[in-house]
């Protein structure tokens, strides 16, 4: 019965962020919502028994990535979003996507209510940190390491991504440009 | 008393309807990009729902993995955005049309 209450109170706390996040414009105030997000998602984790990914939920999700991003909004120092004029036949394409998605949703609600739906007892011992990492480091070693690559190839990438790009041939071809327009003239 | 397997299955689909339709109204890149995030925490509930429900450990051994691939996301989705601002001084994705016509 708790364990029923605890879910409805975090599911509707996600759902409400969830929405908050999109309607809001100013988008430091989306950050915050997805905050609440992760957090609420995070205490889910703890009532499915997963104590590891729910510390990994706020370490990583809420820890580093938001502060990322709110430290991206920060420095970019940007307004709010303006008035729509984006083509139109997006709202509707995207209206469209939600209803036939939410449909799914239920779909797959109705489906799955008639399958085995009483948590096995063994489970509580898949969830410890130590399960994980022994598979982690024995049966699944092999994708630990291509992850591994992956985030030095990230770390690479957004060092190339942010410096400063050597602009002089740029500079060139716009005063070529110029001195052209100016002998048109 | 637990909620069903159902129920988390139905929390994680609505959140991802929520961030793909988020992904489509927002304008701004950072915008989209959280609604990118959100739809990822979708997929780790379910992961994580029939993990719990099965007894096995590889749906939280692949949480960890959507993690990390969201880590490295957002490494580079954000160096991009911080250099398209600084051609553009705006992150409207409307601008980036450069490659049209």
């Amino acid at each position: 019965m708790v364990g029923t209450a605890l879910f409805f109170l975090f599911a509707g706390f996600a759902i409400m962020c969830a929405i908050s996040m999109v309607y809001h414009k100013n988008p430091l105030y989306s950050a915050i919502s997805l905050v609440g997000v992760f957090i609420s998602l995070s205490c889910i984790y703890i009532t499915l028994a997963a104590p590891f990914i729910a510390a990994v939920q706020i370490l990583i999700y809420a820890g580093a990535i938001m502060v990322l991003v709110v430290f991206v909004i920060m420095l970019l120092n940007l307004d709010d979003d303006t008035g729509p004029n984006r083509l139109k036949y997006l709202y509707t394409l995207g209206g469209g996507l939600g209803v036939v998605l939410l449909a799914q949703t239920f779909f797959i609600f109705y489906a799955v209510m008639r399958a085995p739906n009483v948590p096995s007892d063994q489970t509580l011992s898949a969830g410890k940190t130590l399960t994980i990492g022994q598979a982690m480091y024995t049966e699944y070693l092999l994708p630990v390491e291509i992850v591994g690559v992956l985030l030095l190839m990230a770390i690479i990438g957004s060092v190339m991504l942010a410096r400063r790009l050597a602009q002089p041939q740029l500079e060139i071809v716009v005063e070529r440009e110029s001195e052209i327009r100016h002998d048109e003239q | 008393m637990e909620p069903s397997l159902a129920s988390y299955l139905a929390l994680s689909g609505i959140l991802f309807t929520i961030g793909a339709v988020g992904v489509i109204f927002k304008r701004n890149a950072l915008g989209m990009f959280m609604c990118i995030e959100l739809m990822l925490n979708a997929v780790n509930l379910t992961f994580v729902a029939f993990s719990r429900y099965y007894g096995d450990t590889t749906g939280q051994l692949f949480v960890f993995m959507v993690m990390s691939v969201a880590a490295a996301e957002a490494a580079v989705g954000l160096g991009i955005i911080i250099a398209f601002f600084r051609n553009k001084q705006s992150i409207d994705v409307d601008e980036a049309s450069i490659l049209r016509n």
